[in-house]
Parts: structure tokens; C-alpha cells; sequence
């Protein structure tokens, strides 16, 4: 038997930073892939600490729903799910290239592929682009078209800022977008000088973060100049200083998201039969525009939208 | 071919590949193509195969045996697993010694014609604030195949027409995440699992999803409790092993410990009883409660409060003056009293006698606060 255990922060106070995390497993649920597959959180249950015992299955693989390689993936996650010998030089990675490593566990006999972070995965940069699609409705978009990828920045962990540029970069060779650019919450390029990096009308924003909260749906949307007021919401596309901005807000909640959970399995030896295949074909646009149901949020991101 | 006659043929290979004894029926080859049997009430022995066949499906007292053997060795499986523990536990069925040690006394098992009596009409038990019961997937052509029905206790006497009936685990999420007044319930444990709804003839698969999504962890907890090895995690461990903003919880202070304890580790604010201590053999001084399910160590509400706590509890203490009448005085214990019972809401709009009323604590902000706050002065000693 083979679990795959989905590993997310989780909140003591918004029910909705769960949302993606429960959305994109019971994704990985209907392919069957899995004789099981569990959520755990940080700051929800069932706790890192209680997760593994909580599986019938031998081989248990861990994918760590976070952006960035860092104090999560390296410290907290491994210390709670008691990975014996672990040591973040197992992964051998230059911030981003983490794969997995194979270890025991101290409460369970149960051997654990604990995987790099989603975000760093390559196949994360099909979903940013895919993001792009679904909050334009154009599944060729590009040509006209200027892509920013957003992240926190780097006061807080420098590969959070590796992720975002290793994604840009990978973007910027399809040569698919105009321009693409890598801009920061709380550094140089800074976020709200977005439209000064665009010679182009049309601008597509993707956040590389996992859920919608505070910053995807607070501060960024506001230090744009998408709105005055968070609360009041946002058009999509607004317009600022003469570009259309189109917010795609947090790239975690995107359905293919799904897929990058299966590849790191994957990555690590799990068996999958069919599963990337199927999970690749339901949640990828078949023909132009965005997956009905998906629409309506990404274009309000759950806020009312204005009629300005 | 009847569900018995399946049962029995299953029965009878495994009876070749060794000596069957499960829940009070043994079967046993005797290596000259005959074989032994016995129940309680009945011993057999040399009884030839076609004959064995014969006893098996003819005689009624040999059928609840032979249906529970299936169910649980063939359909269910899962041998030492917590998912097993706890459907056998559902239906009162016996457990191995080893997974009985944590189990209270007077939780007595049935035999098999006993449970197949009760599935009939369904057998209850309470888990949490969770109603379960197990009962025949059909009583008309029984197969012994159990299904179950899970629901609010509160809900026990309400009719099914009324509660939104649901048979997909993951709906449980959703049930989970909010309490009655559509509040975030961070702490599933909280005894605030709001009612009116019902999951009908899960498996038993689907039950130990749905409470997974209810009560996360608690029946692996349980089950390792119940096998006298649950992994207690005292508070001085937990806290050594905590880092970055939550490095500071160790310096919380021993004597806060009790009012941490005393204020969040209760009954009436979670399910779970606590069985971590300060330290091994160094108690906190409130009782763990009698909750259903073992708390194994400080969760993350409690680690992210006592953060709190430790931050606060680095203040000095002051001594402050301010003038209050004797009423204004017992207020204040009202108010205090009100936010920490959860009362609040429930206190009436007019009801003025209650030092809690929100327009006696506005009157009292307004005759005695200064800029927002309670006008006192700070003694210097």
C-alpha cells in the first residue's frame, strides 16, 4: 500500500487557507493512485505530528504544499513527522532542485519519501502559465502580453526569491509572453511598481503563493493600485497607469497544482498507473478559456467586483 | 449460490491452510480429510468434508459464527490495524488482549449470535459528540455485511427527514469547519460540532473517514492507548523543541502552566483528555478532564497561546489605584466570567441586572474611561 500525505500550513484563524490543500487532494483521491490520501497541517489537524499514524500504508509518500525550500520544508516538517537522520543536506539542493529523500519515521514503522516543496518542482512552471490562462480566458495567451510572477521577497528566506526567478526564467525561454518578470512583495523590484517592467497594455500578475489570504488578497491587490480598499474588490483586468492588470491571485489554488503533487510522488518512486496522464487531462484547458467553474472565482478572486 | 454457502466454501479453504479460530468458532483439519468443530454450545469432531459443508449452512446456531468469521477475516481485514480496533469496538465485538489493556472496565464483549441479534436493530456508541451505529446492510437477506450511520448525539431522537442526510466522508470537512453559529472552529476537538445532519450506510471504510475528518487522529490515538502504548509527550519536551516564534514557549513559567492548562486543557473547552504533564512524574495541578480521546501533547493552539502567555508573562507586575463602587468592582469579575464561559451572546439585551449586559459595560466605559482607557493610576512604591 502507498499513501501520499499532503503537507500545508493550514491557519488557527481563516478556514479558507485549507481550501486548496483539501481541493487538490481529493483531486489526487479520484485518480486512485493512492490507497490513501491525507491532509496535514501546522496549524490544523490531523497535525505533522500525528499524520503518519494515523495511515494503514507502508511506503508513505510526503509532499510539502509550500512555495519554497526553507524553514518549513527543511526544519519544521521533518522534526514534526519525526524523519530520523534527516538533515537538509539530504536533499543536496541549491535551494530550488530538492527531490526527495527516503527515510524512517520514530513513532511508526513506515518508510517515508519526504519530497521537495511544490513550488520549486518544474512542472510548477506549467501551472503559473496555466494560471495566466485561466484568469485571462485565452488559452493562448501570451503574444501582447506581459507575465509578472510575484513572490514574498527575501527578508524572510532567500529561496523564496530563488523559486520565483527559477520560474520566471523557465517562462522567459518559452518566449511565449512579451516579458516576464520577477517582482517582490517586500524588495527590489517591488510589486507596486508593476506597471514600470511592462511596455505592454495587457499585464497578467500570478502570486506564487499556496493559498488566497492576507497578502494575495490584502496587500498585493492594494499595493498595485487595483483598488483602494481590499475590501471594496477589484476588477479583472483593472486598469493602472494605462495597463490592463490581470490578478490572477494565488497560483496554489490553480487545479493543475494537482498534477505537480503526483510528479513529485512520481519523482520519488510512487506507482501511479495512469494518474499524471488523467490528472494532466481534467484539470488542463482542452480548448480556449478557462474551466467554467474556475472562472468565476479567478475573476473576482472571491471579492464582489467593482464597477469602476 | 447463497451469501452462506460463499461464506462457508471461504471458510472451509482457509480450514485446509490451518487451524481456524476466530470470535469463538474453531475449525480444524485433522490431517485424514475430516475435521473438527466447535462453538460454545456445540463440539463436533471427524466430521467429513461434505458433511462439515452440511453442518455448516444447516444448522441456524452455526450461522452467526460463520457470517462473523467472513466479515471480519475476509471483507474487513486490516489485522492489528486501528481501523479494525475501532469497528470491533463499534459493535461491541472482543479484541485482542494486547489491544484492551487502556480499555475501561465494564465495556463487555458480545458473542456472535449476541451482535447478530443487536446489528439488527443497530448498535450505538458515542464517540466525542459523534452518534455510531453499526447495523445489517440488510436484515431481510443478511450476509453479516455491517454498514453505519453516523450523526450529532444531539440529533439521537431527531427524524431523518429533518437532517441533511450525506454519504460522502469528505462532506465531513465541511460539517467540521464551523460551529452552529458559523464560526472557524480551529480545534476540532472543541465540544462545538454543530448538528443537524446525518451520514447513512457508510462502510466501514467511509465511517473511519468521516470521523478522520471530524476528530482527526484520535482513533490512532486510541488504539494506541488501548494497547498501552500511547506516546506521551510532556509540555518540557514539546516546548525544548520548538523554533523560530514559537522558541520563546519555554520560558513560560511552571505556575502559568496551570492556568494554561486550566484554561484551554478542560472538558468544556475540548474533547480530548490530557495526558501530558509538565514533565514525566511532575503533574500540573488541574485534572486532565474525562474526555474521550487521549491528548498525547500540547497541540498548536496551545503552543501558539502559550507563545502568548510567555511574551505576557515577562511584564512586571504593578499596582495600580482607580476608583470603583463595590457593584463596578464585581463587574469587572462579571465580565471576565462572561468572556471566558462563552456567555456572552447569551446574555439579554435588557437584562441590566447582569453585570455582563452590554449596556452595563457600556455605561461603565463611559463613566470610567479616560481616552479609551480605564482611568487608573500607577502607585509608586
Amino acid at each position: 500500500m502507498q499513501a501520499l500525505v499532503i503537507a500545508a500550513h493550514g491557519s488557527h484563524l481563516n478556514p479558507d487557507a485549507s481550501d486548496p490543500t483539501y481541493a487538490h487532494a481529493d483531486t489526487v483521491r479520484e485518480t486512485g493512485a493512492f490507497d490513501e490520501v491525507r491532509e496535514t497541517f501546522w496549524k490544523e489537524e490531523p497535525h505533522f505530528r500525528e499524520v503518519i499514524r494515523t495511515l494503514e500504508s507502508e511506503e508513505i509518500f510526503v509532499v510539502p504544499l509550500f512555495i519554497s525550500e526553507g524553514y518549513f520544508t527543511e526544519q519544521v516538517i521533518p522534526r514534526e513527522l519525526r524523519l530520523e537522520g534527516w538533515n537538509p543536506e539530504k536533499w543536496d539542493s541549491d535551494g530550488t532542485s530538492a527531490t526527495e529523500v527516503t527515510l524512517e519515521v520514530g513513532d511508526a514503522e513506515k518508510t517515508v519519501h519526504y519530497c521537495g516543496p511544490v513550488g520549486t518542482h518544474d512542472s510548477m512552471t506549467d501551472v503559473i502559465v496555466q494560471r495566466a490562462e485561466t484568469v485571462t480566458g485565452d488559452h493562448d495567451v501570451g503574444e501582447g502580453v506581459g507575465l509578472a510572477v510575484v513572490g514574498h521577497g527575501t527578508d524572510r528566506n532567500e529561496n523564496s526569491a530563488k523559486a520565483i526567478e527559477y520560474h520566471t526564467e523557465r517562462i522567459r525561454e518559452r518566449d511565449r509572453f512579451d516579458a516576464v518578470q520577477a517582482l517582490f512583495m517586500d524588495e527590489e523590484p517591488e510589486v507596486d511598481d508593476v506597471t514600470e517592467y511592462f511596455e505592454t497594455d495587457d499585464i497578467v500578475v500570478v502570486p506564487l503563493f499556496i493559498a488566497d489570504g492576507y497578502h494575495t488578497q490584502e496587500d498585493i491587490p492594494e499595493d498595485m493600485g487595483l483598488t483602494d480598499d481590499y475590501r471594496l474588490g477589484w476588477d479583472v483586468p483593472s486598469t493602472v497607469d494605462g495597463h490592463r492588470i490581470w490578478y490572477a491571485g494565488a497560483v496554489g489554488t490553480e487545479p493543475l497544482l494537482a498534477d505537480v503533487l503526483l510528479e513529485r510522488a512520481s519523482d520519488a518512486g510512487a506507482t501511479l498507473g495512469d494518474a499524471l496522464e488523467r490528472i494532466r487531462r481534467d484539470t488542463t484547458h482542452n480548448d480556449a478559456g478557462a474551466p467554467e467553474s474556475d472562472s468565476s472565482h479567478a475573476r473576482t478572486n472571491g471579492k464582489p467586483v467593482t464597477d469602476s | 449460490m447463497t451469501a452462506l454457502e460463499t461464506a462457508v466454501d471461504t471458510l472451509l479453504e482457509h480450514a485446509d491452510d490451518g487451524p481456524v479460530a476466530f470470535d469463538g468458532i474453531r475449525l480444524e483439519s485433522d490431517g485424514e480429510e475430516t475435521y473438527t468443530l466447535s462453538t460454545p454450545t456445540i463440539e463436533r469432531d471427524g466430521l467429513e468434508a461434505a458433511v462439515l459443508r452440511d453442518v455448516l449452512t444447516g444448522l441456524d446456531d452455526l450461522e452467526p459464527y460463520v457470517r462473523n468469521w467472513y466479515h471480519w477475516q475476509v471483507r474487513t481485514g486490516g489485522e492489528g490495524t486501528a481501523r479494525r480496533a475501532f469497528l470491533r469496538w463499534c459493535e461491541h465485538a472482543p479484541r485482542s488482549t494486547d489491544e484492551t489493556q487502556g480499555a475501561e472496565p465494564g465495556d463487555e464483549s458480545l458473542t456472535p449470535p449476541e451482535r447478530d441479534a443487536a446489528l439488527e436493530t443497530g448498535i450505538d456508541r458515542e464517540w466525542g459528540q459523534l452518534a455510531i451505529t453499526a447495523r445489517f446492510l440488510d436484515n431481510d437477506d443478511p450476509n453479516g455485511e455491517r454498514v453505519y450511520d453516523c450523526w450529532h448525539v444531539d440529533d439521537a431522537d431527531t427524524a431523518l427527514e429533518e437532517l441533511e442526510v450525506l454519504d460522502e466522508p469528505r462532506d465531513a470537512r465541511k460539517i467540521a469547519t464551523t460551529d452552529e453559529d458559523g464560526r472557524y472552529r480551529p480545534l476540532k476537538t472543541a465540544p462545538t460540532l454543530r448538528s443537524g445532519w446525518a451520514f447513512t450506510g457508510l462502510s466501514g471504510q467511509e465511517l473511519v473517514d468521516t470521523v478522520g475528518f471530524i476528530y482527526p487522529a484520535t482513533i490512532a490515538n486510541w488504539h494506541r492507548e488501548q494497547r498501552g502504548n500511547l506516546d506521551v509527550d510532556h509540555w518540557v519536551d514539546t516546548a525544548a523543541r520548538q523554533t523560530g516564534i514559537y522558541d520563546v514557549i519555554d520560558e513560560l513559567p511552571r505556575e502559568a502552566l496551570n492556568w494554561l492548562a486550566e484554561a484551554c486543557c478542560v472538558d468544556s473547552q475540548c474533547l480530548r483528555r490530557r495526558e501530558w504533564e509538565y514533565d514525566a512524574g511532575d503533574d500540573l495541578e488541574p485534572a486532565g478532564g474525562d474526555g474521550p480521546f487521549p491528548c498525547r501533547e500540547p497541540c498548536s493552539l496551545v503552543v501558539a497561546a502559550a507563545r502568548k502567555w510567555a511574551i505576557l508573562e515577562s511584564e512586571t507586575e504593578k499596582t495600580y489605584e482607580l476608583e470603583l463602587t463595590t457593584s463596578e468592582w464585581n463587574q469587572l469579575a462579571d465580565l471576565i466570567d462572561a468572556v471566558a464561559d462563552g456567555r456572552v451572546d447569551d446574555i439579554r439585551e435588557a437584562d441590566v441586572n447582569d453585570g455582563a449586559n452590554r449596556y452595563r459595560a457600556r455605561y461603565l466605559r463611559a463613566k470610567r474611561f479616560d481616552d479609551g482607557e480605564l482611568d487608573a493610576r500607577e502607585r509608586s512604591e
